[in-house]
């Protein structure tokens, strides 16, 4: 790696400046399980590391009971999220996505807010966070905005960050009792190929569907609604459903656009998107008692 | 990333920033580039070659060591991240000639062949075992996934870790 300074900050606010101040030649720097392997490959270089690991109160997650929701601060690392009991107690469906995410080495050190602003097309807390409707919180030295996923999302490796902004914390509304979610992913290299999440509500019976969340990602430049397969589902019965889900399956794999790589060809991925829509929503499904 | 000579010698106009930490109970101070990774300081600064370089993209685990008792990529963790606390490396687990529980288990278990990727085998199972002392397969499975080894195929280093956890609960009941 090139030389470069490691500045430690006490707080967002002199984060913020330290980034007014040096522009481009500067990035935040938490986990670094992403920017470090950026930096080694020679891809990009800065002369200067703010790092905020040093900012207290960026790790915390907790249960805001007026408003039912998680929320998750930016530096919490993908290991706490998986062990968390407040995340098993309240979300168990995102300890189960977290705890397949890269290995325990990554989990250990990568944050969730890092894994959001690098905005790599193939993560499994994005697909995840939009199927919930996560929001996020940006925090600069002037001025504090909230954001939806598909907002902060703006395209692969482009998140909606001024430069002098940061991302602070996720809040996560969490479902409700009729409300059960499912994720499913298919992996060959270290990155998922295909990633799916479905959150699905049934009425009060358990036999027809309330509604229904259907989020692809890894193969666009970003996490989609697959609103043309929630259509087939929604205000279906549950055995209608389960009979529409290979449709819904493969309206989904038709809005999704992938490319061919080392993951696969296109034709492969959007087979495998079909596919894993009709898990997710059985997946789904069998967690209603 | 190749680890030369030339990446020890700090030019004086690079920036440096002055560290303490452990490394297997032992104090050190150093003066470093910032730019340095954990693996480049524990080799070339403070000659502890078990720590191996491999893939350098934190997937293969041969460089695994623990950082506070947590398993980290010590290729893609800065050296900074070490100050102020604690790193083991696999030059700590025996005492003097006396093997590690853990490093019996695979030799016991035949978890090893040409040994390149042992060092962290072994540091990522005394983390799992810290934490599960009496994990199940899948647990372990699920644990040591990011840990590859080219020559065994798996099922002896299953076996060392099963054996390693057994050895360790009679000795901890």
């Amino acid at each position: 790696m090139q030389p470069f300074e490691i500045h430690d900050v006490p707080s967002v606010q002199d984060a913020s400046n330290l980034l007014s101040e040096y522009g481009d030649n500067a990035r935040l720097y938490a986990g670094g399980t992403e920017l470090l392997l950026v930096m080694k490959s020679g891809i990009l270089h800065y002369d200067h590391l703010i790092n905020i690991k040093t900012v207290p109160g960026l790790n915390a997650i907790q249960y805001g009971e007026a408003d039912h929701e998680l929320k998750i601060g930016a530096l919490t690392t993908h290991r706490q999220l998986e062990r968390s009991e407040v995340v098993q107690r309240w979300l168990p469906l995102l300890a189960q996505v977290e705890r397949e995410i890269a290995n325990v080495r990554v989990r250990n050190v990568g944050t969730i807010g890092g894994n959001m602003c690098f905005a790599e097309p193939h993560s499994d807390p994005a697909t995840l966070f939009l199927a919930l409707g996560a929001q996020f919180k940006l925090a600069s030295a002037t001025m504090e905005r909230t954001l939806s996923v598909d907002e902060f999302l703006v395209d692969a490796y482009e998140p909606a960050l001024q430069p002098d902004e940061l991302l602070t914390e996720i809040r996560v509304p969490l479902p409700g009792a009729s409300t059960h979610g499912g994720y499913q992913r298919f992996q060959f290299h270290e990155r998922p190929t295909v990633s799916v999440a479905v959150l699905l509500t049934l009425d009060d019976a358990h036999e027809g569907i309330k509604e229904v969340i259907v989020t692809v990602g890894c193969v666009n430049s970003k996490p989609f609604r697959a609103t043309e397969a929630e259509a087939l589902l929604g205000g279906k019965s549950v055995e209608e459903a389960q009979i529409a889900s290979d449709k819904a399956g493969k309206a989904a794999a038709e809005m999704a656009d992938p490319s061919d790589d080392l993951n696969g060809s296109s034709a492969y991925k959007k087979q495998l998107v079909a596919i894993l829509v009709q898990r997710a929503f059985l997946q789904a499904y069998t967690r209603f008692d | 990333m190749a680890l030369t000579d030339e990446k020890v010698k700090t030019a004086e106009s690079n920036p440096t920033v002055s560290i303490n930490f452990e490394v297997n109970g032992v104090r050190h101070a150093l003066v470093i580039e910032p730019r340095e990774t954990l693996l480049e300081v524990l080799r070339n600064r403070l000659g502890l070659m078990g720590t191996k370089l491999s893939c350098d993209v934190q997937v293969c685990g041969v460089c695994t060591v623990l950082l506070d008792g947590m398993p980290v990529s010590a290729c893609t963790v800065l050296a900074y991240e070490a100050r102020g606390r604690e790193v083991l490396t696999i030059e700590g687990l025996a005492q003097g000639e006396e093997l590690h529980p853990i490093q019996e288990a695979f030799i016991e278990g035949r978890g090893f062949q040409c040994g390149f990727c042992t060092p962290g085998m072994i540091l990522a199972t005394k983390a799992l075992l810290a934490e599960n002392p009496d994990p199940s397969i899948d647990d372990i499975k699920g644990y040591m996934k990011g840990n590859l080894c080219r020559c065994t195929g798996y099922r002896t280093i299953l076996d060392s870790i099963q054996i390693a956890s057994r050895r360790l609960r009679q000795e901890r009941p």
